[in-house]
C-alpha cells in the first residue's frame, strides 16, 4: 500500500470476506463430512416424492423443480411440482 | 525403517511439489537420508523443481515394469549428498503405476532411507490414492482460500479411510497442516482467511506457515529448492517446519504483518 492509496477511495470500510468464507467452508463441509460416512438421502428423497405423486396425478417430469438449500442450522427441499389441467386429471382418471 | 511421508492437498497448485522439494532437502540437510518420490506420472515437475530435470534417465515407471533398476533410476542431488529424488514418467499414464510395484519401490527404498517423501499430485484419483495409500505421516498443503481448504478436508478424509494403515486398522496416519501462500498483511485486512480459522476448520496440528514470498518463484526458476534460500521468508519457514517435523520446538513466524515503517508505508514495498 503506497500514499497514493489513501487517494484512491482505500479507506472506505470493505466488508470483510473472510469471515465469510469461513463461515461458508463450516457449512459446507459440515455436510461433506456427513455424506462420507452416510450416503445423502436427498436425492433419494426427491425421487420418492415424485413418485408418490405421480401414482395420483399424471405429471410432467419435465416439469418438477427441485430446490435444495443446506444451511448450517437447517436445510431446505423445496419440490414444485406443476399439475395438469383439471381435464387432463380426468382423462387419466377415466382410462383406469 | 523408514517413514513415509505423503505430501498432498487435493487441490492443484497449492505448493505440493515446491514443498516436497523444500520439505526433503531440509530433512537431508539435517544428515537424514531422504528420497523423494514424484507421483505425478504424465506431468512430472519435481525434477525442474529440484534442478535434476537434465539428468533424469529412468522414471518410476521404468523401474515398475522392469526396465531399469531402482538405482539407475533413483539421481542423486549435487548439493546436499544425503538426498535423492525418483522422477515420475512424462510420457505414460497413471495406469502405468500400479500397487504392488509402487509397495516394491517403497520396500526396497526402505532399506537404505530414513525418509521416503510422496510427491502426490493434484485430484483423488489413482495417482493420489497410491501416493499416500503407503503413508506413515501426511503433510497436507493448504492455501487460505475456500476451495483449497475443503479439498484438504476431502483429502484428510481419504487418508482415514483408503490409506494402508485405515486398511489395516492401525495407528491412523499422523496428520501435519502446512499453510503455504499466507500473507499477513490481507489477514489483517480481513481479505485472507485466518491461520486459527483454517486450524479449527481442519483440526489438524500446524505444522509450518509458508508466508507469500517472491523467493519461491524466483527459487523454481532457477530449480533450487526455496529451503536452500537461507536468507529468503519461505526458505526460513520451511527450515523451522522440518525443524518442527523432526520434533523441535519453534515458535511460528512471519504470521503477524510487519509493521511498516515511515519510509515503506509511503512507497510501499514487497515481501523478499
Amino acid at each position: 500500500m503506497s500514499w497514493l492509496d489513501y487517494f484512491r477511495g482505500r479507506r472506505q470500510e470493505q466488508p470483510a470476506s473472510a469471515s465469510a468464507a469461513k463461515e461458508r467452508l463450516q457449512i459446507v463441509l459440515a455436510h461433506e463430512r456427513i455424506g462420507r460416512t452416510r450416503e445423502d438421502f436427498l436425492p433419494k428423497l426427491q425421487q420418492d416424492l415424485v413418485a408418490v405423486v405421480a401414482r395420483y396425478v399424471a405429471i410432467d417430469p419435465g416439469k418438477v423443480n427441485v430446490n435444495l438449500d443446506r444451511g448450517g442450522d437447517m436445510s431446505t427441499l423445496a419440490i414444485e411440482i406443476e399439475l395438469p389441467a383439471p381435464s387432463a386429471v380426468r382423462m387419466v382418471a377415466g382410462a383406469r | 525403517m523408514a517413514q513415509v511421508v505423503v505430501v498432498t492437498s487435493g487441490k492443484g497448485g497449492v505448493g505440493k511439489t515446491t514443498s516436497s522439494a523444500a520439505f526433503a532437502t531440509g530433512l537431508a540437510q539435517r544428515g537424514k537420508k531422504t528420497v523423494v518420490i514424484d507421483f505425478d506420472v504424465g506431468l512430472r515437475n519435481l525434477d525442474l523443481i529440484m534442478g535434476v530435470e537434465r539428468r533424469v534417465v529412468f522414471d518410476i515407471v521404468n523401474v515398475i515394469s522392469g526396465e531399469a533398476r531402482l538405482n539407475q533410476a533413483l539421481i542423486r542431488d549435487k548439493r546436499v549428498d544425503t538426498l535423492s529424488i525418483l522422477p515420475a514418467s512424462q510420457t505414460r499414464d497413471k495406469d502405468a503405476l500400479t500397487r504392488d510395484g509402487v509397495a516394491k519401490i517403497i520396500e526396497e527404498l526402505s532399506k537404505d532411507f530414513d525418509y521416503i517423501l510422496c510427491d502426490s499430485p493434484a485430484g483423488i484419483e489413482k495417482g493420489a490414492l497410491l501416493a499416500l495409500y503407503f503413508a506413515d505421516q501426511a503433510v497436507v498443503v493448504t492455501n487460505p482460500e475456500v476451495s483449497s481448504v475443503r479439498d484438504s478436508d476431502r483429502i484428510l478424509g481419504v487418508l482415514q479411510s483408503r490409506s494402508k494403515r485405515a486398511e489395516e486398522k492401525k495407528d491412523p496416519v499422523k496428520e501435519h497442516l502446512l499453510v503455504t501462500r499466507f500473507d499477513p498483511v490481507r489477514v489483517e485486512r480481513g481479505e485472507m482467511l485466518k491461520l486459527e480459522d483454517i486450524q479449527e476448520i481442519l483440526s489438524i496440528p500446524l505444522l509450518g506457515v509458508i508466508p507469500e514470498s517472491e523467493s519461491v518463484l524466483k527459487a523454481s526458476n532457477t530449480g533450487t529448492p526455496v529451503i536452500l534460500d537461507a536468507e529468503s521468508m519461505a526458505g526460513q519457514a520451511y527450515a523451522d517446519a522440518v525443524s518442527r517435523f523432526l520434533g523441535e520446538e519453534k515458535p511460528h513466524r512471519f504470521i503477524e504483518a510487519e509493521k511498516k515503517g515511515l519510509f515503506k508505508r509511503l512507497f510501499g514495498g514487497r515481501a523478499a
